[in-house]
């Protein structure tokens, strides 16, 4: 859509001045500033609330009995003596499930090599006579405490008869593997491509130079701080379940359950989320456990509890990336690139349930032609079935892994060809004036200057000067070397958000919007959007999101949509507020309202000093008697908004690694970032999310990683003993600049900035780190990046010199 | 029966010994602030101070701090009036979720109790929590602000 047309869509509902909302900086508070959150008060003094914060009264506790076995049939449960023990109100299996919950379904169309449909399977609910993977749910113990719910959930007694498991990628496509599922014996749920395999085959065929690499990307956890909680609770009065949960789309939760689990009218579930302590994609809308707490609320009539441990979240939460790439690149003999092909080998887990666990493997892959002209590409994926959990979006949620092949790529092909890194990128890079361009996979890019902003980033990380502080580590004994990125993603892509502005009588503002904070800022943020556009000072508005019955509709916050979504929807509502407020005005200052203006929260009558403000407008809503005749009465005004398209954040990483290599420590020693994420409603948000994308991109090259026992499928990282997490002495400060190239995809130009860091971090650090260890010839280094990684590549380098 | 100073306010729990100091604030006395991270002591979000030393309260019994003065992050502030370490949180944006930030804040309070002018490397060597979010850039800015402020009564 363009610019033109959006203006002139919403021009129709009467809304002004939409246009100029991007250059209206100067309103105190509003979009552009860097305002203190408004959120953090409560945050730090001990106040916000999470969900394990919340006790309903009459509650009750849940455990969930995992399966210790990674593929075992279930011979049979015992439950009688967990039922005889103290305080224990219910253990409940699949029998006792009967056909109560019903579970969700993959749409996809996708098929397997021979043509037949892609192997699926939905998590039952509790396991149906077998279960595939360390962790599936067996049986739910209720008890009137924790501890005897606990101590109940030891006492079920299930006989399993063990099958053979896959636990690794690898091993699961291997001759002769174990099958995950037994009716799929090969292990591969379905394939897939995108782009045109012809053109790209003939592009290779007659390419001067062809470079090769294998990348595997690495299994991680998104390791939110505050591990999963929800509770249950049914009103058999009004036949109602209520859940409070951490759920990132309080309302997708609501149409789940309804729709799919429990079969019953939408407006007979309400799911009310409250301070989550991070998502990252993680907290998605399906997770099991909120049918378990609510069908058990329903048969037991007591509120019941649940709070996941933190092994028990690395057991059982969706895991995140986990593939293998074997990547080419075609260049002509002057380096500029002809096609791009990859087989992408992706492992789905044991239950593919539903759309979001095959997500992440395709559905953000096109960004892997990155911000380079390739007249063509072409990507296979092979989703591969082990007896793990399942997968799902992760912060980038498969744009990491995109940008991770291609700059992979372009530095392994700088290095066999002997060209300058920069040189090559410069030589392929998309300029402003081949776009907008639909790419090689499909993406439309519509707007950016990439060239610009990696000449921003190298000079930023002073590139040039890299030679002189790599010949001073030499000095000290250090490897340093230099990594560049120039990530881009695809980011809030269509689909609906919905905002509300409700007035009281009084003439006080509400905004419910569908969008759900969960650390993002997003009550700072969405007011500095209604402090431009409607004048109102942050503490004039009451803020409101997650609670189903109170906000009318919702998608939820995920694939860096909100402020592209949810913030236009907020403007568009705001309009209607102009709009109607202007009649009201126009009344009460006896004019015509053609005549009246608004600006900065006052309605004006030009080229006089008569004037109202928008709250005593707002009051005069709910005063029949001072309303122009046949108003209706009340202002509450609504916005609802699906972007045509996606947008293209992008930007350019550039980091330097010092590693010793007698130990084979790391340190990032320097990092900057120059960014594009179109208008930006608060820099200091923006920033905070950046630096927390590379905490979490870089995380998982420096050491993060779930480990399975290829042959036993049991987890071997189930705490954080073994699962390493990035601390503060992990990272050096980072510089954030960047350039706003405003998209028109948007009445606010925005183009998200969720994901944007994790998405060049993982690339940046990575080809940092393979040019400090090159010089030693250490090739085919995958991450993680530990020290004892770094050490024994280095060894093994050195020892085959 | 055991007895707690919590936030100079004197409580009492009827708890077994060995229970966790973080299921006794959370559980049993409603003090909400501590977080659950990860139960054994790795993660910090459950950091308390006793007797102005941070602990992870996960991983302290109760029995052992009877009679001993506890500091939540609901008792930083004064008298209603904000801590400088929370108030140089808020001015350099820390949080993000916000899960951690009561058992950061804690840490680096005792931190420039002990060493009032702390350097980066200071701060990295005893800042040990986790924050999943990545504040940590911001945390270390936002500790050189506090201790450039004037120096907070003791807790
Ligand atoms: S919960 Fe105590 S350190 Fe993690
Ligand atoms: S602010 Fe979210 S974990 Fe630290």
């Amino acid at each position: 859509m363009n610019k033109s047309s959006i203006v002139s869509s919403v021009a129709t509902s009467g809304a002004e001045k939409f246009g100029a909302s991007r250059s209206a900086m100067g309103v105190s508070g509003g979009i552009g500033q860097s305002v203190t959150r408004e959120e953090d008060a409560r945050f730090l003094t001990g106040r916000g609330r999470y969900v394990a914060d919340i006790n309903l009264a009459g509650q009750v506790w849940a455990v969930v009995v995992r399966s210790p076995h990674a593929h075992a049939a279930i011979r049979s449960i015992d439950t009688s003596a967990a039922s005889a023990m103290p305080g224990v109100l219910g253990v409940f299996t699949a029998d006792d499930l009967g056909d109560d919950l019903g579970t969700t379904a993959v749409a996809f169309k996708r098929v397997r090599p021979d043509g037949s449909p892609i192997f699926w399977r939905a998590y039952p609910g509790l396991a149906r006579g077998e279960v595939h993977h360390v962790g599936d749910p067996v049986a739910f113990v209720v008890a009137e405490r924790l501890d005897q719910a606990r101590d109940a959930a030891e006492q079920v007694l299930v006989d399993y008869d063990a099958r053979g498991a896959v636990g690794d990628l690898e091993h699961a496509v291997a001759p002769g593997a174990p099958a995950a599922w037994l009716e799929c014996p090969d292990n591969i749920s379905h394939v897939h491509e995108i782009g045109d395999r012809a053109a790209t085959d003939a592009a290779f065929a007659s390419a001067a130079h062809v470079v090769r690499s294998r990348y595997r990307v690495s299994r991680v956890h998104a390791q939110y701080m505050e591990p999963r909680a929800a509770i249950g609770s049914f009103d058999p009065i009004d036949s109602r379940f209520t859940l409070y949960c951490d759920a990132q789309q309080p309302h997708r939760v609501r149409d789940i359950l309804a729709r799919e689990i429990f079969r019953v009218p939408t407006g007979r579930v309400r799911v009310v989320g409250v301070d989550i302590g991070g998502g990252f994609g993680g907290k998605g809308p399906q997770m099991l456990e909120f049918r378990l707490l609510l069908w058990a609320s329903r048969r037991l009539g007591r509120p019941v509890k649940w709070q996941c441990e933190r092994s028990e979240s690395l057991l059982f939460d969706e895991h995140a990336r986990d593939n293998i790439h074997e990547a080419e690149l075609a260049l002509d003999a002057t380096g500029r690139f002809l096609a791009l092909r990859s087989h992408w080998i992706a492992n789905v887990g044991a239950y593919v349930s539903s759309d979001r666990n095959i997500q992440a493997t395709f559905q953000n892959t096109p960004g892997m032609v990155g911000v380079y002209d390739f007249p063509t590409a072409h990507v296979r994926f092979t989703c591969v079935l082990t007896n793990t959990p399942s997968l799902a979006p992760y912060r980038g949620a498969g744009r990491p892994e995109a940008s991770y092949v291609i700059e992979r790529l372009i530095d392994d092909a700088a290095a066999q060809l002997g060209m300058d890194r920069v040189a090559l990128r410069r030589r392929n890079i998309l300029s402003p004036a081949q776009l907008p361009k639909v790419t090689a996979l499909g993406y439309s890019y519509d707007c950016g200057e990439f060239e610009r902003c990696m000449d921003m980033a190298l000079e930023m990380g002073d590139w040039g000067g890299f030679a002189r502080r790599r010949e001073a580590a030499r000095a000290r004994g250090l490897l340093r070397g230099i990594g560049l990125s120039n990530p881009i993603e695809r980011a809030a892509s269509p689909g609906m958000e919905y905002a509300e502005i409700r007035f009281d009588a009084r003439g006080r503002a509400t905004a419910l919007m569908g969008s759900k904070n969960h650390g993002q800022g997003h009550e700072t943020a969405f007011k500095q959007v209604l402090a431009t556009h409607l004048g109102l000072a942050a503490s004039d508005i009451d803020y409101v999101d997650g609670d189903t019955d109170r906000v009318a509709f919702g998608v939820g916050t995920f694939g860096s949509r909100s402020a592209v979504t949810a913030g236009t929807a907020l403007v568009i509502a705001a309009g209607k507020v102009i709009e109607k407020g202007r009649l009201i005005a126009a009344h009460l200052l006896e004019a015509a309202s053609a005549d009246v203006s608004f600006e900065a929260g006052m309605f004006r009558i030009a080229g006089t000093d008569r004037q109202v403000g928008l709250k005593e407008v707002a009051a005069a809503a709910f005063q029949p008697e001072r309303l122009p005749a046949g108003l209706e009465p009340g202002l509450f005004e609504n916005g609802m908004f699906s972007p045509e398209d996606n947008t293209y954040p992008y930007g350019s990483h550039v980091c330097e690694v010092e590693i010793d290599p007698q130990t084979g420590t790391l340190q990032i020693v320097r990092y900057v970032v120059a960014d594009d994420v179109g208008t930006v409603i608060n820099p200091l948000l923006v920033k905070g999310q950046i630096h927390g994308g590379i905490g979490q991109g870089g995380g998982q090259v420096l050491m993060e990683r779930v480990v399975y026992d290829p042959e036993t499928a049991q987890l071997m990282t189930a705490s954080f003993m073994d699962y390493a997490m990035p601390r503060a002495a992990d990272f050096c400060d980072i510089e954030v600049a960047g350039i706003e190239t405003p998209t028109d995809r948007n009445l606010l130009g925005v183009k998200g900035a969720g994901e944007a860091g994790a998405v060049g971090a993982v690339p940046a650090l990575m080809n940092a780190i393979v040019d400090a260890l090159a010089p030693l010839g250490v090739t085919g280094f995958e991450m993680p990046a530990t020290p004892e990684r770094v050490w024994r590549a280095i060894q093994s380098a050195t020892r085959q010199r | 029966m055991i007895r707690l100073v919590v936030n100079g306010q004197a409580r009492q729990a009827d708890v077994e010994p060995e229970m966790p100091l973080l299921w006794v604030l959370r559980d049993e006395l409603d003090v909400k602030g501590p977080k659950y991270g990860c139960g054994i002591a790795q993660c910090g979000s459950c950091t308390v101070l006793l007797d102005g030393a941070p602990v992870r309260s996960c991983s302290v019994p109760v029995s052992a701090v009877a009679g001993k003065k506890i500091t939540t992050i609901e008792g930083l502030a004064q008298n209603g009036v904000m801590h400088p370490v929370q108030k140089a949180w808020i001015d350099h944006e820390v949080p993000q979720c916000g899960y951690c930030q009561g058992g950061q804040m804690l840490a680096a309070v005792s931190l420039l109790q002990n060493k009032p002018k702390p350097t980066d490397a200071d701060i990295d060597a005893v800042m040990t929590n986790i924050c999943r979010c990545g504040t940590y850039a911001r945390i270390r800015t936002a500790i050189h602000a506090a201790a450039a402020a004037a120096p907070a009564k003791r807790v």
